[in-house]
Formats: C-alpha cells, sequence, structure tokens
C-alpha cells in the first residue's frame, strides 16, 4: 500500500508527514535515553527481514497481490519505538532507492504502515493479550488478530487520506481499500505467526516478555 | 561466536536468500491499493515521480539482461542497505546515550 507521488494533496501529505516526523523525534528521544545496545543487531536484522519479505508479493483474489507488511512484527519484537524507527527506515530506502512509495507522500506512508500499522497494532494486540487467559495460544491469537487488523486499519487509513485528497470519494474508496486489505490481513496473520514462532523456538528469550521461557513450566511470565 | 550471535547471522542469511532467491518469483499482479486506483481511475495520477533517482526502480537492476538476475541484485542489495542502515541507526542512538 506504498502510496505514490500524485495521489494525495500537499495539505494531506504535509499533515501526515508533521505526524510522522513527530512521532519518529519521540521514538528517538525516547529511544536515545531507553535503547539496550543488545538490541542494535536486531534492529539491523529486523530492517533487513522486514524489506526482504516485503518483496514477496502473493496472489490473492482478482488479479491483486498483496505483502508481508511486518510493522506488528517489529513492534513485538524490538517494542514499538524502535519498530517505528525500523519500519521508517525500510520505508525510506524503498522510496529513495527502488522507487516504491512517493518522496512526496513518505510522511503518508510512515504514518500508515509506521504509525498506524505499528502503534496501532501493537495497542491492540496488548489490549487483546490482556482479555485472554495468559498462554502461548492467547500470544499467538492476539498476534494474529493484531497482525490482520494492523494492514486493514493502515488501509482504512490511506483510504481517509485519498479520500480527504479528493481523489476517490470516500464511500468507494473506503470499502475497496478495506475489502482488499482485509484479505491481504490474513497474509500478514500468517507469516507474522510463523515468524513469531521461529523466534520463540530459536531465541525465545527476545519473547519472554510474553511467552515462558522453558523450564518455568508457563507459571512464570515476566511483565512488561 | 554465541547462541545469540548464530541468531542473528542465520535470520540475515535467510532474509538476503528470500530477497535474492524468492523475490523474483514474487506475484507482479498490482497490489491492494494499485488495484483500488486502477478500477476508480485515479491510478495515472500517480504516474509522475518526485524523486528522480532511484538505483533500482521497481526492485530491478537494469543492468543485466536476465529478469531474475536483475530481481535478485536489486533485492539482495536493499536487504543488505535496510540492514546496515538500521544497525547505524542503533549506534547513533546509542551513541548519543553515552554523550548524555
Amino acid at each position: 500500500m506504498h502510496v505514490p507521488d500524485g495521489f494525495l494533496s500537499g495539505p494531506v501529505n504535509l499533515a501526515a508527514f508533521a505526524i510522522s516526523a513527530g512521532t519518529v523525534g519521540v521514538a528517538v528521544r525516547k529511544l536515545t535515553r531507553d535503547l539496550d545496545e543488545r538490541q542494535i543487531p536486531l534492529m539491523g536484522v529486523s530492517a533487513a527481514f522486514i524489506f526482504a519479505a516485503q518483496m514477496l508479493n502473493f496472489p490473492i483474489v482478482g488479479g491483486t497481490s498483496g505483502h508481508f507488511l511486518g510493522a506488528l512484527f517489529a513492534a513485538i519484537l524490538l517494542g514499538p519505538w524502535a519498530g517505528i524507527l525500523v519500519m521508517t527506515t525500510v520505508l525510506a530506502i524503498q522510496c529513495l532507492i527502488f522507487s516504491d512509495g512517493g518522496l512526496t507522500a513518505i510522511g503518508s506512508n510512515v504514518l500508515n504502515m509506521g504509525v498506524v500499522g505499528g502503534f496501532g497494532g501493537f495497542w491492540v494486540f496488548r489490549f487483546l493479550l490482556g482479555l485472554f487467559p495468559k498462554s502461548p495460544k492467547s500470544f499467538y491469537a492476539a498476534s494474529a488478530l493484531a497482525a490482520w487488523l494492523s494492514v486493514v486499519a493502515a488501509s482504512v487509513v490511506c483510504a481517509l487520506e485519498l479520500a480527504w485528497s479528493g481523489t476517490s470519494p470516500l464511500r468507494i474508496v473506503l470499502p475497496a481499500m478495506a475489502g482488499v486489505h482485509a484479505v491481504i490481513g490474513a497474509g500478514e496473520a500468517i507469516i507474522t505467526g510463523f515468524a513469531l514462532s521461529a523466534i520463540s523456538k530459536l531465541r525465545p528469550d527476545l519473547l519472554s516478555a510474553y511467552l515462558p521461557l522453558r523450564g518455568t513450566n508457563g507459571v512464570i511470565y515476566e511483565q512488561i | 561466536m554465541n547462541k545469540s550471535k548464530i541468531f542473528l547471522w542465520i535470520a540475515l542469511f535467510f532474509s538476503l536468500a528470500i530477497a535474492v532467491f524468492v523475490s523474483p518469483f514474487a506475484s507482479s499482479s498490482p497490489d491492494g491499493l494499485e488495484k483500488v486506483a486502477e478500477t476508480q481511475g485515479f491510478l495515472e495520477k500517480g504516474e509522475t515521480v518526485a524523486w528522480r533517482f532511484p538505483v533500482f526502480p521497481d526492485y530491478e537492476w537494469k543492468t543485466a539482461g536476465n529478469p531474475f538476475v536483475n530481481a535478485a541484485v536489486a533485492g539482495g542489495s536493499g536487504t543488505l542497505l535496510a540492514g546496515l542502515t538500521a544497525w547505524m541507526l542503533g549506534k547513533f542512538l546509542s551513541k548519543r546515550k553515552r554523550a548524555r
């Protein structure tokens, strides 16, 4: 859902840029204070993985394709603040080196996919986690639902931007965008689940905030 | 090499492998937004590009004749660049943290 140049109006792009830049600015300030140095290599590898996985467009119905977004995955693995920086890095490289997503729309793309997808998804994930009984099943259910919703929510905000820009009327573009991304979101849920389950096997410590470490019999959950 | 380093290298090589070997086979159908733009008739609005210096426009290295090689080179380079940039960003932040 990388928005190219020309789809959105100047004021919409500018407003989105202001929100995105503000969020990234807060993330930089927070991490300047709290960044755990051991997280740095993981930030790099996460960006590499998300970039690579985003290239794998899978076909869905009606001659349309979708791809992994990874915003919620990054937020779960790195926390939402480092997650937004990783997503912004990926989106900036896609825009400048690969002409995927317009330069004038970079703020909108960071807002839709990074802020809404990452923070919105993570908020839903935490909310669901609090609702469900604590177990690995709940963790995977919450991450799958939030992953699906992160893609749909990003597409809804994208539709609002298109409507506010006068590109397409809301009553048409909103159901169209939400509908197609409801299908793509299923792919997001599946890939996020596979990626998290692989990490839980190889490096369970990285998910110890959500999943019990082996040998604790599911009794001890560290609170984040 | 400790376990955590091994995991990071495996994850990096896995990402590179999917970028180089799998991405050339990715679907070339329009994505969700493009499809909506096509059906609603505003796709042509996005044809003028503001940034004129992409190295690999549309995820292709235009130099080699083979489309699979083109996609593999672009994909692999982008994966490494994304990883390196995010890592450098982390290093920069931790340097700022220490300087405080």
